[in-house]
């Protein structure tokens, strides 16, 4: 048997339950992983808990369906009595009174949570440079980002610290790390898993969803946290159970390529592994045709007015009053409200949120927020009308591999634009993944594959098939 | 694109303090990134409803029934500073 | 400028509902209880914390709406309403903006003079409360207070905004109004609707313009008046202030008011430059509400009998407005008036209710639906009394037994022996012989001093244990006197 922490988390489970290691040596494995953390995944490693956790589980006379198998965890999400940072500084040391319900989930199903993984402050940005308190490196590449916003926990899972982990994805920022650190990552339909617990950036587009190394596990992750919650009224009752797929061949299966996001943004590099990927889809026994999605060119122009608009107002409860450090001894109330905010928050979140009170400000309504909200209709429209012809729509997940730290950090728009191939499944809610194709220069490349609504299934599937056929090997050298 | 009075208002607005430099990269950028949503004016709109709401639910509503509460501590408990079991606040006018 | 000038006015009025627990959470509500003990994630704003709508908020919301002859469109939704305060914890207010649940009632006010007056409701929307700011140090006030403290308690409890058209055109009006729709929602159970402790409140739109114009002046916001009185003396302060300054040529300025009621005086309550831009947009958190319309009419035909219909009802029966408003204080009162007028007559049983009855329970510390004098007791006393078997005083002795055992009027009198002496010929013989007695009195009664008739009245009440009938007693003492 391969060493505890290079199974999967499928492998982990029927390990347990075959009582060929315990849930103590599984989270002990991991935590040493976690304690030698040369790439930043974690903001905060709960062992203690952890550990405990595992030994009350062996304890149990039956396991759980998880077992005892280890999960790290976007420091996004709440988790009772453990440090929640949200990558922010507005929210140093706080420790939420509730957990969130798909962690809750996933804890009641046997899962250990070890850690909090690294995150872009409040979730904005796309290579996690923007956490207020640590770097994450990609563990392909030290010198380059793991992507963003769920860096820590791609990066967690691409080094083998966890065999998987959970991460949100506004407008990417599961599926673009994924792509960059060569592992699967899966944002579902909205309104699959609830948001209760996840903290807020952009309502109306956040989602929780699994990073994990193979498409099975992150479909068994999946299927452990979907179901309405009713702490979310925006959840949905799940019309079928996630299965763990089984295809191998794509027969029958109709693949559209979305021609706006194979055009000249793409790096050649990336472009040749997707090539690669369509042309075993058709061995596969799948149909390819080119789609058009017109709307795509606007996609990033409407997210960058709804999600900071939706943000400028979920931020807005950062006040100093209720939680948080104290950051000045202010005069007054005003006072007390701008120092806070102006020192606890970051220069992306700051950006987000001038631009997104900007866009919601009495005399701009109608011409941005408002404006934005129809495009975001005829975008969706886009999607309906390709899903008439195919079943499942592809693209790069993002036009480039893995970039240098600090290469675009200092270049707001330029980082935007590489969300251009996510965010339009995004603002159309509808359900999207990311499997590596292949690599360039040595860097993983992502595919992305989207589908209606509710046809997280046969996604899965497709993207089982499909990666069974390219046989990524996902160990970034030298990590292991 | 967006002047300097403006980003002083939105600010104000936002309750964020920003230095002068802050505020002015803070113009510069911002009027970068509008220039980019601008395009979005071009398309013609005038039919096509908005989305207010991605989940087609309707209704979405919990019975009158009390749910445990927090206690006064657990409540505090985050709180940066309280005063007679209240959450604390800085005097204002 | 000059001239009649004509006042409009426009009410807003936030109604604490009566639910169990909060309008976006489990939290249950509380009185009194020591500072955040009733809060939640959701309440206090915690980071990734949601809310959900209570169902009974909206139950009462559209009940409220009904009653104030609205209607209940097809579909609503919430907005959110952002503005930064202490105690508003999201930072943003839940409410509704241009897609309220109810829209377009009416009212029709009867008024103490006997006028009808019908005011339009424009709107009535469920948004949730904010939290309650506690100044400490310097008696409570917010200037010169030395600490500040934020009590989530309150923070989230349903609210029911109901805004007026400017159909109002006199502060007694407005209060007249005011008190209505205090019954009214009192009558449905809708909320407990009491000023003073804040589950009514009311702001007034106030504006003057010329009397025949139809164009609206400048309005002026007026806050935080906390009794029926102090909204009456504030929009009448008020509207004295802008008449002045228009006739002084000056101009009224759009601002938000305070009324002072020790000093009588109008202060400007926010300074110019804090104009609110709320920045409202949907609430991403909340899906849209669509009442199942035939769940409307069912509401619509669980209605009670209004107030304004039962007072019309009233009036005809003989009861007066003040009757009226005494017995439309609590249902259980108009309930009991009601059982008891249908047994006796209507404005005796007014007066019997509203006067000597609550006297002598006042004592016991018992409303009449909890005392031993049923309706049907009460109404055989009424018609005793009615029927000159008992006198006043009589009566009044009959109530207190009854008060005391809860036995039958007529059993009391038969046993007491206090059937009112009536009897012509009786009451003669006894009023002869009193003036026979009493030959200084009665000499100076002859001699106009009148008051003595008073005197004999009281001699003639000992003589029988109060069974005389007074009146009667009375007449004859000065047909006898005469001689």
């Amino acid at each position: 048997m391969s060493a505890l922490h290079e199974l999967t988390a499928e492998q982990g489970v029927a390990a347990l339950h075959a009582g060929e290691a315990s849930a103590a040596e599984m989270v002990d494995a991991a935590l040493a992983r976690v304690e030698d953390d040369r790439w930043g995944s974690f903001l905060a490693v709960d062992a203690e808990g952890a550990r405990g956790r595992a030994r009350e589980i062996d304890a149990l006379a039956e396991r759980p369906p998880l077992a005892g198998v280890p999960i790290a965890i976007k420091d996004a999400l709440s988790t009772r009595d453990v440090t929640t940072t949200a990558g922010s500084r507005i929210l140093e040391g706080f420790r939420p009174v509730y957990t969130a319900t798909c962690v809750e989930r996933l804890e009641r199903a046997g899962a250990v949570v070890i850690g909090k993984t690294n995150m872009d402050e409040f979730a904005m940005g796309s290579s996690t440079e923007n956490s207020a308190y640590q770097l994450t490196r990609n563990p392909w590449d030290e010198g380059r980002v793991p992507g963003g916003s769920s860096g820590g926990s791609a990066a967690a899972v691409a080094a083998y610290q966890a065999p998987w982990a959970l991460g949100s994805d506004t407008g990417g920022s599961i599926r673009q790390p994924a792509a960059l650190c060569g592992i699967v990552g899966m944002k579902p339909t909205y309104g699959a898993v609830s948001r209760s617990g996840l903290i807020a950036f952009a309502s109306s587009l956040d989602q929780v969803g699994p990073f994990a190394r193979t498409v099975r596990d992150a479909a068994l992750l999946l299927s452990h946290i979907v179901g309405r919650d009713e702490l979310d009224s925006t959840s949905l009752d799940w019309p079928e159970p996630i299965a763990v797929p089984e295809a191998t061949d794509l027969e029958g299966v109709r693949v559209g390529v979305v021609d706006e996001l194979m055009g000249d943004g793409v790096e050649p590099g990336v472009r040749a592994a997707v090539d690669a990927a369509l042309a075993r889809i058709e061995g596969l026994g799948g149909s390819v045709e080119r789609v058009s999605l017109a709307t795509t060119e606007h996609g990033v122009a409407t997210y960058y007015l709804i999600a900071p608009a939706e943000c400028s107002s979920n931020l807005a409860r950062f006040d100093g009053i209720r939680y948080g450090p104290r950051f000045d001894e202010a005069r007054d109330l005003l006072e007390h409200y701008e120092v806070t905010r102006g020192e606890g928050f970051g220069p992306e979140v700051k950006r987000r949120v001038m631009l997104g009170t900007f866009a919601l400000a009495s005399g701009y309504y109608d011409a941005y927020y408002l404006r934005a909200q129809k495009v975001r209709t005829l975008i969706r429209r886009d999607f309906d009308a390709a899903f008439e012809r195919v079943d499942v729509l592809v693209s790069p997940t993002s036009p480039t591999t893995a970039f240098r730290i600090g290469e675009r950090v200092q270049d707001p728009l330029a980082m935007y634009l590489s969300d251009v191939c996510t965010i339009p499944s995004s603002l159309a809610g509808l359900p999207s993944l990311s499997i590596p194709c292949g690599l360039s220069d040595g860097l993983p490349v992502g595919l992305q594959l989207a589908g209606p609504a509710f046809s997280e299934n046969r996604l899965l599937s497709v993207a089982h098939a499909l990666e069974a056929a390219i046989g990524f090997d996902p160990r970034p050298p030298g990590v292991l | 694109m967006i002047d300097d009075a403006t980003v002083r208002h939105v600010a104000r607005l936002a309750r964020l303090r920003l230095g002068p430099e802050e505020e002015a990269r803070m113009r510069e950028e911002l009027s970068g990134i509008l220039e980019h949503v601008e395009r979005i004016q071009a398309l013609d709109l005038d039919e096509v409803p908005p989305t207010t709401h991605v989940v087609e639910l309707l209704n979405v509503v919990r019975e009158d029934e009390p749910r445990e509460c927090l206690s006064q501590e657990e409540a505090l408990r985050e709180a940066p500073e309280v005063i007679e079991g209240m959450f604390a606040v800085v005097k204002f006018e | 400028m000059s001239g009649p000038w004509e006042a409009v006015i426009g009410l807003e009025i936030h109604v604490q509902l009566a639910t169990r627990t909060k309008m976006f959470c489990g939290c249950d509500l509380s009185f009194g209880d020591p500072p955040n003990t009733h809060t939640c994630p959701v309440c206090l704003a915690h980071p990734g914390a949601l809310p959900v709508v209570n169902r009974e908020a909206i139950r009462l919301g559209i009940l409220a709406g009904l009653a104030l002859g609205c209607s209940v469109p097809p579909a609503c939704e919430f907005h959110r309403k952002n503005y930064f305060y202490p105690d508003n914890p999201k930072a943003y207010q839940i409410s509704q903006y241009d897609a309220p649940l109810c829209v377009g009632g009416r009212v029709a006010v009867l008024l103490p003079d006997g006028r009808d007056l019908e005011v339009g409701i424009t709107r009535a929307h469920l948004e949730e409360d904010a939290a309650k700011l506690v100044h400490l140090g310097a008696g409570g006030r917010r200037a010169g207070a030395e600490a500040s403290g934020v009590d989530f308690n309150r923070g989230g409890t349903p609210l029911l905004e109901i805004v007026t058209e400017p159909d109002l055109r006199s502060a007694a009006d407005a209060g007249a109004f005011l008190r209505q729709l205090r019954q009214t929602l009192r009558a449905l159970g809708v909320s407990d609707v009491n000023m003073e402790e804040g589950s009514l409140r009311a702001d007034a739109n106030v504006s003057v313009r010329q009397a025949g114009e139809r164009a609206l002046g400048t309005k002026t916001e007026l806050k935080n008046m906390n009794s029926f009185r102090f909204l009456e003396r504030g929009i009448d302060a008020e509207l004295a202030r802008q008449t002045a300054l228009l006739e002084a040529g000056g101009r009224v300025v759009q601002e938000t008011l305070h009324f002072d009621p020790d000093a009588g005086e109008i202060h400007s309550l926010r300074s110019k430059e804090e104009a609110h831009d709320y920045r409202y947009f949907p609430e991403p958190d909340l899906v849209p509400l669509a009442p199942d319309q035939a769940w409307v009419e069912e509401l619509r035909a669980s209605l009670p009998e209004l107030p304004v219909a039962r007072r019309g009802r009233w009036y005809e029966l003989g009861l007066t407005y003040e009757d009226a408003e005494v017995l439309s204080e609590t249902a259980e009162l108009g309930e009991y008036f009601e059982q008891v007028a249908e047994l006796a007559e209507p404005k005796a049983a007014a007066n019997w209710i509203r006067g000597e009855l609550r006297a002598q329970l006042r004592e016991a510390g018992q409303e009449p639906w909890e005392s031993r004098v049923t309706p049907a007791r009460l109404a055989e006393l009424i018609g005793l009394r009615e029927d000159g078997t008992l006198s006043e005083p009589g009566a009044k002795e009959v109530l207190a037994e009854v008060v005391r055992t809860g036995a039958s009027p007529a059993a009391v009198v038969e046993q007491r022996g206090l059937g009112q002496i009536s009897d012509d010929g009786e009451l003669t013989a006894l009023v002869e012989r009193l003036l026979a007695d009493n030959p200084d009195q009665a000499e100076q009664l002859r001699g106009g001093k009148d008051k003595l008739v008073g005197y004999f009245v009281g001699q003639a009440m000992k003589a029988t244990g109060g069974r005389a009938d007074p009146a009667r007693v009375g007449q004859l003492v000065r047909e006898k006197a005469a001689g």
